[in-house]
C-alpha cells in the first residue's frame, strides 16, 4: 500500500491532482452540510452543468478555463438563489431549465469547434490529467479562501441554515450570507469539476454531509466529520483509480457510496441496540 | 412613548389586503395577545412588527432605541428543522448572532447568556441533546431560550403552543408569564387559545382581516366580541 502511494507521488501531475482534489473535497464537504440542510443540493448539480457549458465555450475561445468559468458560475449561483427564493417558476424547475440549457449549449459548442472527441468525455466524467501548474496555484489559493471564509462565517452560516426567519427577524443580513454560501459553492464546483466531471461533482457536496448526518448529532461534529469523510474518500478513490485504471471521479463517488452505506449500517445497529436497552 | 405604535396600518399578502385598520399601542411591560381565526391576518401582522413586511398604508413605529437586534422571536417551526442535526446549545447560542456584528465568533458574554437562559427555562439537561430528538415541548423551550438570548426588550411569539399537549401548554404559558413579570420583557403573542390569552395577557387585539377589538383583557371579556369568542370556544 505504502509502495503504491509512494509510486503515485513520484508523478508530478498526480501530486498536483491530489493536492487540489483534497482541498476541493474538503471545501465541498463543509459547504455541503449547509446546502443539504437548506434543501439546496440541486443547486450544486445545476451549477456543475453550467460549468460544463462555460468550460466548453472557454475551450472554443482558447481562453483559460478557470478564468471564464468562475464568473459565469458565480453569477448563475446568485441567479438560482434568487429564483428559488421568489419566483413564479419554482426553484427545482428553474434549476432543471438552466442546467439542461447550458449542457446543450456546451455540447453544441464543442461539436462545432473541436468535434465530439475525448474532451467531451473528460469534461463529463473528469480527468486526473486536467490540472496544469497554473491551475494548481489558482485552485489552492481559491480553496484556501473558501475554507477561511467558511470558518470566519461558520456561526452565521449555522444560524441562516437553521432558521432564516429568526435570523432575519433579529436583524441579521440573511441575503448576504445566502449569497456568500452560493458564491463559495460556485467556486468549489468550478475547481473540482474538471477532475470529478460535470456529472459527478455535486456528489462531493451531498454525500459527505448525508453520510455524517447518519451518525453525528451536532452541527459542528457533522461539519467536521463530513470534512474527514470527504478527504478520506477522495484519497482512497484516487488510489483505486490509479490501481485499476478506473475514472477518478467515478471511483471517488463509489467510495462515498460505500462510506454512506457503512455509516447508515452503524446508525441502524446503534438504534437497534438502544431499543433493546430501553425495552 | 409606547414601545410599538400602529397607526391606521394595513398589510397585504400577495396583492390582497390581509389585514387593515390597525390602531394599537404596546407599552413597555405589556403582554399583548393577538387572537382571531385562521386567515384573519395574525401572521401577516407579526411579519409587519418584525419589519419583514412594510405596511401598505399607515405606519408601524418602534420607540427610539428599539432596534431589530433587540427583538426576540419565536417562529413557527419549519419542516426542515424537524430533522436538523444540531445540539440544543448550538441552537440557543445562535440567538446571540445579531449581537456579533462583523465579529466571527461568540464571546464569553454570549456563552454566559446562553447558559443563563437555559437555566431560566430549566433545560440545562438538554444542552448536548440533538434538537431533532427532543419532544415538541422541549423544542419550544429551546427556541424560547434562543429568543431570550436575542432580546432584552420585546419578545414576539407566533403560536408557541401549537401542537403541544395540555400539560406542556400550561407549563409553557406560565414560563412566558414569568418572563413577562420577572424580567419585565414586553410580550406580543399570537394564539388560538383564547382562554389562556384572556387569563395571562394584559391586552388583547382581536383581528378579523381588520381590527375588531383592542383593549385590556378585562375589557375584552366584558365586550360583546370577547364574550362571543370566549363563549364559542368554551362550547
Amino acid at each position: 500500500m505504502i509502495d503504491i502511494v509512494a509510486e503515485m507521488f513520484s508523478y508530478a501531475f498526480l501530486v498536483r491532482a491530489i493536492v487540489v482534489g483534497l482541498l476541493v473535497s474538503l471545501c465541498a464537504a463543509l459547504l455541503g452540510v449547509s446546502l443539504v440542510l437548506k434543501r439546496y443540493s440541486m443547486i450544486g448539480d445545476g451549477l456543475s452543468h453550467v460549468g460544463f457549458g462555460s468550460l466548453a465555450i472557454a475551450t472554443a475561445m482558447n481562453a483559460a478555463p478557470l478564468i471564464v468559468s468562475i464568473p459565469v458560475v458565480v453569477l448563475t449561483a446568485f441567479l438560482l438563489l434568487r429564483v428559488s427564493e421568489n419566483s413564479k417558476i419554482k426553484g427545482d424547475a428553474a434549476i432543471a431549465l438552466i442546467s439542461t440549457s447550458s449542457m446543450a449549449i456546451g455540447v453544441v459548442t464543442i461539436s462545432l469547434t473541436t468535434g465530439m472527441n475525448t474532451d467531451v468525455c473528460n469534461y463529463m466524467f473528469g480527468s486526473i490529467l486536467a490540472m496544469s501548474r497554473g491551475d494548481v496555484s489558482l485552485s489552492v489559493a481559491l480553496a484556501v479562501m473558501v475554507m477561511t471564509l467558511f470558518v470566519l462565517f461558520y456561526n452565521k452560516i449555522f444560524a441562516v441554515t437553521f432558521d432564516e426567519n429568526f435570523a432575519r427577524a433579529t436583524g441579521v443580513n440573511v441575503g448576504l450570507y445566502n449569497m456568500l454560501i452560493a458564491f463559495l459553492t460556485a467556486i468549489t464546483i468550478v475547481l473540482g469539476m474538471r477532475m470529478m466531471g460535470a456529472m459527478l461533482i455535486s456528489s462531493l457536496i451531498t454525500f459527505p454531509a448525508l453520510t455524517s448526518m447518519r451518525v453525528c448529532k451536532k452541527f459542528r461534529t457533522v461539519t467536521i466529520c463530513s470534512g474527514f469523510i470527504s478527504v478520506i474518500c477522495f484519497f482512497v478513490g484516487v488510489v483505486i483509480s490509479y490501481l485499476y485504471a478506473t475514472p477518478t471521479g467515478a471511483s471517488v463517488v463509489i467510495m462515498n457510496i460505500m462510506a454512506f452505506l457503512l455509516f447508515w449500517a452503524i446508525s441502524s445497529i446503534a438504534k437497534i441496540i438502544k431499543r433493546r436497552k430501553n425495552a | 412613548m409606547a414601545l410599538v405604535t400602529c397607526r391606521d396600518a394595513s398589510f397585504s399578502y400577495e396583492g390582497n389586503t390581509a389585514v387593515s385598520g390597525l390602531n394599537f399601542e404596546v407599552e413597555r411591560g405589556d403582554y399583548l395577545c393577538i387572537v382571531g381565526e385562521n386567515g384573519s391576518g395574525k401572521s401577516t401582522l407579526i411579519k409587519g412588527l418584525l419589519r419583514l413586511k412594510t405596511p401598505l398604508s399607515g405606519s408601524v413605529s418602534m420607540s427610539n432605541g428599539l432596534k431589530a437586534n433587540e427583538i426576540g422571536y419565536l417562529p413557527q417551526q419549519t419542516a426542515a428543522q424537524k430533522d436538523f442535526p444540531a445540539s440544543a446549545y448550538e441552537v440557543i447560542l445562535s440567538g446571540r448572532l445579531s449581537r456579533l456584528g462583523i465579529l466571527p465568533f461568540y464571546s464569553r458574554a454570549d456563552k454566559t447568556a446562553a447558559e443563563e437562559n437555559m437555566k431560566r427555562l430549566s433545560i440545562e439537561n438538554l444542552r448536548n441533546r440533538c434538537y431533532r430528538e427532543l419532544s415538541g415541548g422541549q423544542q419550544q423551550r429551546v427556541l424560547l431560550a434562543r429568543a431570550l438570548c436575542a432580546t432584552k426588550k420585546l419578545l414576539i411569539l407566533d403560536e408557541p403552543v401549537a401542537g403541544l399537549d395540555p400539560v406542556i401548554t400550561r407549563e409553557l404559558y406560565s414560563e412566558i408569564d414569568k418572563i413577562n413579570r420577572e424580567i419585565g420583557l414586553t410580550i406580543i403573542m399570537v394564539s388560538h387559545d383564547i382562554q389562556s390569552a384572556a387569563q395571562y395577557a394584559t391586552h388583547i387585539l382581536h383581528l378579523r382581516t381588520e381590527q375588531v377589538f383592542f383593549g385590556t383583557a378585562a375589557e375584552y371579556t366584558a365586550s360583546s366580541v370577547g364574550a362571543r369568542f370566549l363563549g364559542g370556544e368554551r362550547r
